[in-house]
């Protein structure tokens, strides 16, 4: 028996899951892997970028960028608040899908769905009919394109235990394609671009983005109270805990399953109509630009907690945006963000295992003790 | 050549970018994890592999010792994408969607700008030829069948032995079943992970290598190598997790893929214009429809590894 105890073999530590760790702390982690992460950004941006390496005294205005790229004008503070908007918007969609445990990596596709509705319509009947009836048209073809889109995995889940990871997945490229074939149908010159339609604008008031950014605060809250004080938002818990659980309490497990995408692709059809009526009045293939994939992680990282998506969208954008300006002032590829919202977004993914689990070192000889008395 | 021999060799050139993506997908999904960072990683192992040509593209070392530095570079730099993943997914136990998705996002933009600072006149121009031995010369579509592309065959063949021939796979493949079975039988889990996530990397990574370096041989072909990554996963669906099934099945999405711009050559068929993007969304579709029937006739060998995207906690009950 001793000699096993003080075998080789013996774990330097074990974890244990932690249940009781203090939102306080749990913030602080996070906020130290987050400047982690922006240290090695720094790091690495000295190997990227020759500017820099130059002059090494540079790497204050580095940092300085990530203030000025989003809040050093009011056109970039608005740029800032619409891009944190719709991206929250996403997230927002993707949260009760999530909260299932249902992992819904479609949302790329549902939204591009969603704008393409908006902008079918708006291209077939715009200046035809008065400018309320099209906008209000045009937002149901939204939500009818983007159910469409979440429902079809949903139900094959439910029904067959098709995995919806790798279908959702599929559904984005179909999505893109789709929309390249009616870009090809609508400019038959071959160009395949759409101009800028005349109609179809959601009005504006004070600012162009005012009436976006308000939506989708109010949705957050809406989305918030559906979650966590409705009988809907606590089923979804339950089936997300266990699925068995849910079986056995009554609940109608493929029901809550469909009826929760339905919701999630409802949600992403109304970001694809904020996109498509609200900003651009036009489509390309890349009209949603990856951030239904970054959404999966602003949501990831949130938790699934509405308010704190708020949270998480805004750090998101505002890196990107900072990072962008990096890219204009030190003369590096466009692609720059990308890298620097990969390495923060590690640290955070890593950060992660601290809150959930806690680590014990082993003392040898108090292990073996331990052991024998028990 | 004959214009349909020609369209099925270049299918089959086109289709070894995803037989490496693939065959590197369904190592690291044997184990039980869900990489979705393989765009990432593909485009990694293509800047990795260009950047020690770049290095070493007008040396006068032996053309055959440049090809296998590239190789190695590739295969190391997308290694090492794996292996932050697997870091991230193993150790940390983080969530494999978010941790892949990250993967792609750094490893995308990670390569734009390292391939934007290279030279192709170096990393190109001359290399590209021996790539390309020993059809070099060619004028045809078989032109592109080069080194790698041979490499490729024999890696997706290698890999289906070893999966389903050895005990290495069969341990493997209990890992990606049953981490807890495979753990209390005595088979190294984290071990094994760790293995198949870097290796299955490695060689995606040489799939984004071999489509900028021979198949392509421009200096545009990095930008629109994110995209095949993605069909990459498409694939491992498609061949039901079958490595040597990607040789059949990367042909046929190149096929599928490349169509549109070569029927239009073809007398006697005339295709719209509307239809090249439907043509192009079919491997998706086809994609999906096996997935489906898969999950509906719920063969047990044709089914996901069952503990894909579930992180392993030993203590966990």
């Amino acid at each position: 028996m001793k000699n096993k105890s003080s075998s080789p073999k013996e774990p330097l530590v074990h974890l244990t899951k932690r249940m009781d760790i203090s939102p306080l702390c749990a913030l602080g982690v996070r906020v130290l892997a987050f400047l982690f992460g922006m240290i090695i950004c720094g790091l690495v941006a000295f190997l990227l970028i020759e500017r820099l390496n130059d002059n090494p005294e540079r790497i204050g205005e580095f940092y300085q960028c990530f203030i000025k790229g989003p809040f050093s004008t009011r056109r970039k503070l608005w740029k800032f608040l619409k891009n944190s908007a719709v991206l929250l918007c996403i997230a927002l969609a993707l949260a009760p899908a999530f909260r299932m445990r249902f992992w819904n990596t479609g949302a790329e596709g549902q939204t591009l769905v969603g704008v393409l509705g908006a902008i079918a319509v708006n291209f077939y009947l715009g200046g035809k009919i008065p400018e309320w009836q099209l906008l209000v048209l045009m937002l149901f073809a939204s939500l009818l394109c983007g159910a469409i889109w979440a429902i079809i995995p949903a139900v094959f889940k439910a029904k067959w235990g098709t995995n919806e990871t790798l279908f959702t997945l599929m559904m984005n490229y179909v999505a893109t394609y789709l929309v390249s074939y009616f870009l090809v149908v609508w400019v038959p010159n071959g160009s395949s671009s759409l101009g800028k339609l005349s109609h179809g604008k959601l009005p504006s008031f004070y600012h162009d983005y005012l009436l976006i950014i308000l939506i989708v605060l109010g949705l957050t809250i809406l989305l918030h109270i559906y979650l966590t004080h409705s009988k809907h938002g606590y089923e979804i818990s339950v089936v997300g805990e266990s699925e068995n659980t849910a079986r056995y309490v009554g609940i109608n497990v493929n029901r809550v399953i469909i009826r929760t995408m339905l919701l999630s692709g409802l949600l992403c059809g109304l970001a694809g109509y904020l996109i498509g009526a609200g900003l651009d009045q036009s489509i390309t293939p890349n009209s949603v630009g990856g951030q239904g994939f970054t959404a999966i992680m602003v949501a990831w990282m949130a938790k699934f907690n509405p308010f704190a998506m708020v949270i998480t969208s805004s750090l998101i954008s505002a890196l990107g945006q900072g990072a962008e300006q990096i890219s204009q002032d030190f003369n590096v590829s466009g692609a720059f963000p990308d890298v620097i919202i990969g390495i923060v977004l590690f640290f955070i993914i890593a950060s992660e295992f601290f809150i959930n689990y806690e680590i014990h070192f082993h003392k040898r000889h108090n292990m073996a003790k331990e052991v024998l008395k028990g | 050549m004959n214009v349909w021999l020609n369209f099925l060799v270049d299918s089959l050139a086109f289709g070894a970018t995803f037989i490496y993506g693939s065959t590197g997908e369904i190592i690291t999904e044997k184990s039980g994890h869900l990489n979705l960072g393989i765009p990432g990683i593909m485009c990694m192992g293509g800047a990795g592999g260009c950047y020690m040509l770049n290095l070493i593209g007008q040396s006068n070392i032996h053309p055959a010792l440049i090809v296998l530095f590239g190789i190695c570079a590739s295969f190391t730099a997308a290694a090492l994408m794996g292996l932050i993943y697997g870091f991230l997914t193993i150790t940390m136990r983080a969530n494999q969607n978010v941790t892949g998705l990250a993967l792609t996002t750094f490893g995308a933009g990670l390569m734009k700008v390292i391939m934007s600072k290279l030279d192709a006149t170096v990393y190109l121009v001359g290399p590209r030829m021996m790539f390309r031995w020993p059809f070099a010369h060619r004028q045809d579509a078989l032109q592109t069948l080069g080194v790698m592309f041979f490499l490729a065959i024999v890696l997706a063949i290698g890999a289906s032995w070893v999966l389903y021939r050895t005990k290495v796979g069969l341990q493997l493949r209990a890992v990606g079943e049953n981490p807890a079975t495979a753990d209390a039988v005595g088979i190294n889990v984290t071990k094994y992970k760790y293995v198949a996530t870097s290796v299955g990397a490695g060689i995606a990574g040489l799939g984004g290598f071999y489509y900028i370096i021979d198949y392509m041989a421009s200096q545009e072909a990095y930008l629109s190598l994110e995209s095949l990554g993605w069909l990459s996963i498409a694939l491992v669906i498609f061949v039901l997790w079958r490595p040597h099934m990607t040789i059949i099945g990367s042909t046929v999405f190149g096929f599928l893929f490349s169509c549109s711009s070569y029927i239009a050559n073809i007398e006697g068929i005339t295709v719209t214009m509307a239809a090249k993007p439907l043509l192009k969304m079919l491997p998706y579709v086809v994609t999906i429809i096996v997935l489906i029937i898969s999950s509906i006739r719920n063969k047990r060998e044709n089914q996901p590894p069952a503990s894909l995207g579930l992180p392993y906690f030993r203590e966990e009950r």
